[in-house]
């Protein structure tokens, strides 16, 4: 059997897959930790 | 511009985060009020004179989208993605020039005009293809990226405020802040653009729904059907009822509770508006997964009967009770964000994954209805209770009620909406059934 017909590994797309969660969720971290903040308030205001 | 076709192995996970880079970032439209004070400083200007920019985006948002659907679907996600960045960017940098150069009407050309169209652009931009890749849940995936449109102005509105303190409040520190915020969204969007790519097959996933099996109709066949218009109506009030609690928010709260023996402070206020913001969000995740369980039309019975008895709640005993106040105000504006977030999966539950992205754009004109009838039932109410010599909560009796009759008007439009009679249908092969059907409805009876 030739490996001429055995299909071309895949690239890992996990890294790629961790950054792009990584790029939107930090702003969006900062953007809860802000929004809690100001929503504690609410109790204590 | 022929869409991105995915390669061999390429996750369906990296398109949301696709998603959310676009709505994080246009997002922060509804945090144009951090720039109105600084404006009107130092141009001069009226409150109605500096809330322009926004009200014209939105106006164009709900435009672009509209017209701009079919172009979206035409051209793919990438094309889309593009064009928002290349709007939504350069309306910041027009801004920037507008405020360095003090001539306001720029800033309303460019963050009002241009800036609109990349946001009704970048709204529906990933839709059809988050559609695509996540045919078995189609609510979550596109809850996702709505859910990003509610969380652009928790980052945007701490964000530009620090900007704003840094740089100063004056035109040229108002300016720098125009143009660092184009040249910090062009960034982050770009991501969105490298990353997207529409699905290589019909099916996703191995074993998986495809997303192109069952009915398929065309977005302008789609607006001819009463099924388009009953969602029309049922967005146009679920958004009616929220906006009318969410732009008046923190008043009312204080008008609730200001005879009792607990008011609530400014401060506080402003933490239960916080407080909204996050049910908003969360809801819009939330519920939207949840109508991936137990369907869409029973998640919109849900917004609008539950709603409707939260509603009636505050209207009744909201006064008596500041956590049950607090409470119903934060389910109402759960349902507002699952509302919004829901609706292209119900969408594409009736005219199909075809053309679900242009038919999405058409149906916004609702939340541009809704962005118009909420604050004004709630507010020219109020001033009229006001001028009757009314306090409290007596305030805003009126206006809970006239949004419970909003929101039965939607219950029944979601109950009258059926599947999509076959003549709409898109497939050929399924139009012939339908022309068959027709020339013999007798001997289907």
């Amino acid at each position: 059997m030739s490996n001429d017909s055995s299909p071309s590994p895949q690239p890992d797309r996990r890294p790629l897959i961790a950054f792009a969660w990584l790029w939107v969720g930090a702003p969006l971290v900062y953007g809860l930790y802000e929004l809690v903040r100001k929503a504690t308030q609410l109790f204590t205001g | 511009m022929s869409p991105p076709v995915a390669p061999a192995g390429w996750s369906r996970w990296l398109v949301p985060p696709a998603a959310l880079s676009v709505h994080l970032s246009i997002g922060q439209a509804y945090a144009w009020s951090v720039f109105k004070p600084p404006l009107e400083s130092a141009l001069g200007l009226s409150g109605t004179q500096s809330a322009l920019p926004f009200q014209l985006a939105i106006v164009m948002l709900g435009l672009s989208a509209a017209f701009g659907g079919t172009l979206v679907e035409r051209n793919g996600p990438r094309w889309a993605m593009t064009v928002a960045l290349v709007c939504f960017s350069s309306g910041f940098l027009v801004s920037a020039l507008g405020a360095a150069t003090e001539q306001y009407w720029l800033i309303v050309l460019g963050y009002g005009f241009v800036g609109g169209i990349g946001l009704g652009i970048g709204y529906i931009s990933p839709v059809s293809t988050l559609i695509k890749w996540f045919p078995d849940r189609p609510g979550m995936a596109t809850g996702i990226a709505i859910m990003g449109f509610g969380g652009g102005a928790l980052i945007a509105s701490p964000w530009s405020a620090q900007m704003l303190e840094s740089f100063g409040s004056d035109s040229s520190g108002t300016a720098l802040a125009f143009l660092v915020h184009g040249l910090a969204y062009a960034v982050f969007m770009t991501l969105g653009v490298l990353l997207v790519r529409v699905p290589r097959g019909a099916r996703p996933v191995a074993g998986g729904p495809s997303a192109v099996e069952g009915v398929q109709v065309s977005a302008s066949s789609a607006v001819r059907t009463p099924q388009f218009w009953c969602l029309w109506v049922v967005l146009c009030m679920n958004v009616t009822a929220g906006i009318g609690i969410l732009e008046k928010a923190a008043p009312m709260i204080k008008d609730f509770f200001a005879d009792t023996d607990t008011p609530v402070s400014v401060s506080a206020a402003a933490g239960f508006v916080a407080l909204l913001s996050a049910a908003n969000m969360a809801g819009r995740i939330g519920w939207s997964s949840t109508s991936d369980l137990i369907g869409r039309k029973n998640i919109y019975r849900v917004y609008l009967g539950v709603g409707a008895l939260m509603y009636a709640l505050i209207a009744l005993i909201g006064d008596s009770s500041k956590p049950l106040f607090v409470l119903c105000a934060l389910v109402i504006l759960s349902f507002y964000g699952g509302g919004f977030a829901t609706i292209p999966a119900y969408l594409k539950d009736l005219f199909g994954a075809y053309q679900v992205g242009a038919i999405h754009g058409r149906l916004l004109t609702a939340w541009s209805t809704a962005g118009v009838l909420g604050p004004l039932i709630v507010n020219w109410i109020a001033d009229r209770q006001e001028d009757a010599g009314k306090h409290g909560s007596s305030l805003y009796t009126l206006s809970l009620f006239i949004m419970i009759g909003l929101l039965a008007v939607g219950f029944v439009a979601n109950e009258l909406v059926r599947p999509v009679h076959a003549r709409h249908h898109h497939v050929p092969a399924q139009r012939e059934a339908a022309d068959v059907e027709r020339q013999q409805p007798e001997s289907a009876a």
